[in-house]
């Protein structure tokens, strides 16, 4: 068997195989899987405007396993992308809020605002790791409590004791007509171009700029980078600026794409921890995070019409869901399997 | 003749590439066979093939005159055979009988049985003469003390075949002489030993039978007796080697480096350097001998500001480099090919071209206004490895699948290409074959010929004596006297090293000095 033959089939198989045992919970559970599945298909693909709420869906992925992708290509495990993208969330739909500006000015400044924010809540784990060697996990899981509750009590203050801020005004928003038309009056915004644009910017940091050369290099050795007469601090502070920033941006498109405000929460958003997986989904590689981030984005949506319209409970839903997602995931298991095999047929 | 091992015709393919072509190796009772070969001819992989770690494409394997088929090392144990990794397999914060247990955990109605283990472990200990304490960590023992349990490991497991692969590698002058101990007293007890080295003094010494593969393929078996250095030398590499490095007179002018008073600490706050003194000129190669662990690691640290001078001087041509940063070291013509080139040399997981920017990545033409000018790395890079020989698929290859010789050449590629005013070459031949070390010699004292100077650190006495104008010698963190290879001998720097003319040596320094430059055997 072919290293390319292998390479299509670990995905394919992996798919299968999680929607087959996801098919046995249903089955188990008293559910019809087949209707389960049409339904989440129509929900992800069903028409215009199914296909454009997943894509409003992806963008934030994308821009939160980003964020985790960097750090780790720099040898940092930001597990506060949760927290830095609450930050965001807020700066952003406080600026669209705040200020009256003409739409050339206002939107870019709202997204600096989430950028800055979330760059902000990252720069500080990465000061702590790089001076005092603090362990980044540590200080980026408390950094996200601390979001999340001074960003509500922030919230409170904003909206006079209550629990969502203004809406933003429409000359920071990135809703857009012509997207949402076309989609069949989707909420589907600007905010995808934003995602892929920092796509491409993190692709260009790591591939073609000097900064990117050392990054890599005290990722992968940061002995060799102190021998080579880098700074091992410097760039560990910068990693988490640039991840920071994207996570802020993920942030920004609640703020200004899908919401146009943000609500006092009781928890997390979850998007910043799924930005973990869809990370190493996509084997860290800005465009893998595109893939991994499209598979997490239309399941995470068009699971939601499995209810609607299979009448299978949500609960169960999240249990096909996460089972598909770590058969993706655990493709390594499938690619030695699919070795052996070929191995023994060899052998013959 | 009785063979307990016949390799016979073996062949072992990766993609369209043979490993090993045709290699016969047949091993009698009772006897030290070694194997031959430089870095990348094929000795690893026929010795993992006859380990059970790869399955040949070709050939057929016997045990004692019956064809067998090893499929895994756990068949290989069973047919008893063991191998001695050059890198151990230990788990550091376990002790010996632990490790040596590991797998194979003998248990008491479910519940552990260590005391039964660690008895047993002791009487072979006993038997063999390897003195090793089967309670204490593997943390806290020397390098030449994790090797025995390794060697412990196998004979625990019944092994009667012993393969060494690379034994010496990490060891001390005196660790070897104990290492060849242990093999003629395995030998006595009935055992085989195969010996992977390319190490010919070390051939000439111990074994009985050597060998010889080249590129892949099998050479010949020559008996040792019969045979010398030279010869064998020539059957390795395949062409004329001279050991005995050329050189003419050194012809030294202004001092480039100078040391004053310098004290160091070690990641414990233990000076390790204490109050050194030494000078480097120009056109000249000062050779530093000394056992490892006498402070040379912390020394060439502090020299090339990858540690903090604790007080002291070190003073580069006229300006003052006393606890500055690398870079700024660097760029004042320091070249520092390190000791360890896996954890300081060299970003493994980058290619073979952004190896070679390491160093000056940051300057034109590799970069300009924040942006890599890749073109400019790779064109470097090639230059570097047509005129350094380094044997790769490209530069795009990544350094880590490069053997050991080649990911030398490119350091030293890297460093001598700067064309420093000084080159600290740190064991710069440590695990590479006579023909590398001769290349890598050639190029030191072509350096020290364009009026640069060398401070070459070494473990092996000949290097020192082959190559340097100077020799200065090291002891417990000072040099204890500096001397010319001329008026020198062996003996005496053998002398010098351990301490002698200068104070009495210190009971237990053993110890201490083999905890250093394990790094790379975890």
């Amino acid at each position: 068997m072919s290293n390319r033959l292998i390479n299509v089939l670990v995905p394919v198989i992996s798919i299968i195989l999680g929607l087959l045992v996801g098919a046995v919970v249903m089955l188990v559970s008293g559910y019809d899987p087949v209707a389960g599945y049409i339904a989440l298909w129509n929900g992800i693909f069903g028409d215009a405007y199914a296909i454009g709420e997943t894509i409003r869906q992806i963008s934030p992925y994308i821009l939160a396993g980003l964020a985790v992708a960097f750090a780790f290509r720099t040898g940092l495990f930001n597990i506060g992308v949760e927290g830095q993208l609450i930050v965001g969330w807020f700066a952003a739909a406080y600026v669209g809020m705040a200020f009256e500006l003409p739409k050339i000015i206002h939107l870019p400044l709202a997204l600096l605002a989430a950028a800055a924010a979330g760059a902000i809540w990252g720069l500080i784990p990465g000061l702590l790791k790089a001076t005092l060697k603090v362990h980044e996990v540590i200080v980026t899981i408390m950094m996200n409590y601390i979001a999340l509750y001074v960003v509500n009590a922030l919230i409170k203050v904003l909206a006079n004791g209550g629990f969502k801020t203004e809406k933003i005004h429409d000359t920071a928003s990135l809703r857009s007509d012509f997207l949402s038309e076309l989609t069949d009056y989707s909420t589907l915004h600007y905010g995808i171009f934003v995602a892929l644009l920092m796509v491409f910017v993190m692709w260009f940091i790591l591939e073609k700029m000097k900064l990117g050369y050392e990054l890599k290099s005290v990722g992968f050795n940061e002995n060799a980078a102190q021998y080579a007469g880098m700074s091992v601090k410097k760039n560990i502070i910068m990693a988490m600026l640039i991840s920071g920033a994207f996570a802020g941006l993920a942030g920004a498109m609640e703020a200004l794409g899908t919401f146009g405000n943000m609500s006092t929460r009781a928890g997390f958003t979850g998007i910043g921890f799924d930005g973990i997986a869809v990370a190493l989904l996509g084997a860290n590689t800005p465009l893998g995070v595109v893939f991994g981030a499209s598979l997490f984005g239309s399941l995470k949506y068009g699971a939601n019409n499995m209810p609607n319209a299979a009448n299978i409970p949500i609960e169960i839903v999240s249990i096909v869901i996460a089972l598909i997602i770590f058969f993706v995931a655990s493709g390594y298991i499938i690619r030695v399997g699919l070795q052996r095999i070929s191995k023994k047929k060899e052998a013959k | 003749m009785e063979y307990v091992i016949e390799m016979l015709n073996i062949k072992k393919k990766f993609g369209t590439f043979y490993a090993n072509n045709n290699i016969t190796l047949q091993l009698e009772k009772g006897e030290i066979h070694a194997l031959l070969g430089e870095n990348g001819a094929g000795k690893s992989t026929l010795m993992n093939v006859l380990f059970g770690l790869y399955q040949p494409d070709g050939g057929e394997i016997r045990v004692k005159g019956k064809k067998v088929d090893i499929t895994d090392p756990n068949v290989a144990n069973d047919l008893g055979i063991g191998m001695v990794h050059q890198h151990f397999m230990l788990v550091e914060n376990l002790t010996v009988t632990e490790n040596i247990i590991l797998g194979s955990e003998p248990t008491k109605m479910g519940m552990l049985n260590i005391k039964d283990s660690a008895k047993k472990v002791a009487e072979i200990s006993k038997l063999y003469g390897l003195d090793v304490d089967p309670h204490a960590k593997i943390e806290d023992i020397s390098v030449g003390m994790q090797q025995r349990v390794e060697i412990l490991k196998t004979l625990y497991r019944g092994a009667e075949i012993l393969i060494f692969d690379e034994p010496t590698a990490s060891l001390t002058p005196q660790e070897i002489d104990e290492l060849i101990r242990i093999m003629h007293k395995l030998i006595e007890e009935g055992k085989s030993i195969i010996l992977i080295t390319h190490k010919l003094q070390e051939i000439m010494s111990v074994s009985d039978r050597v060998t010889v593969i080249r590129k892949g393929e099998g050479i010949g078996t020559v008996i040792t007796a019969e045979t010398n250095p030279e010869e064998l030398a020539t059957l390795m590499v395949g062409r004329q080697v001279t050991f005995k490095t050329e050189k003419g007179p050194s012809h030294p002018t202004e001092e480039i480096l100078k040391i004053e008073n310098l004290v160091v600490t070690d990641y414990r706050g233990i000076e390790k350097v204490k109050n050194l003194n030494l000078s480097v000129r120009r056109g000249e190669i000062v050779g530093l001998a000394g056992i490892d662990g006498n402070g040379q690691s912390e020394l060439i640290e502090a020299i090339t500001g990858l540690r903090k001078v604790k007080s002291g001087k070190i003073i580069m041509g006229d300006k003052d480099v006393t606890n500055k940063n690398p870079r700024h070291i660097t760029e004042n013509g320091l070249g520092h090919i390190p000791q360890d080139r896996h954890k300081h040399g060299l970003v493994l997981d980058f290619s073979v071209g952004y190896n070679a920017a390491l160093q000056s990545y940051y300057q034109k033409p590799f970069s300009a206004n924040g942006l890599m000018n890749y073109k400019e790395v790779t064109k470097h890079a090639n230059k570097l490895i047509s005129d350094f020989d380094v044997r790769t698929q490209g530069e795009h290859e990544l350094a880590r699948a490069l053997s050991g010789g080649n990911q030398q050449k490119l350091i030293i590629g890297r460093e001598v290409d700067r064309n420093p005013d000084l080159l600290i070459a740190a064991l710069p031949t440590r695990g590479l074959d006579v023909g590398a070390i001769e290349f890598i010699h050639k190029r030191l004292i072509e350096q020290r010929d364009n009026g640069k100077a060398v401070l070459l650190i070494s473990f092996e006495l000949d290097e020192v004596m082959n190559v340097s104008d100077q020799i200065a010698v090291i002891y417990d963190g000072a040099i204890v006297d500096t001397v010319t290879p001329a008026e020198t001998s062996e003996q005496e720097l053998g002398l010098f090293m351990a301490g002698h003319n200068k104070s009495e040596i210190v009971e237990g320094n053993d110890g201490a000095v083999l905890k250093e430059g394990d790094d790379d055997h975890v």
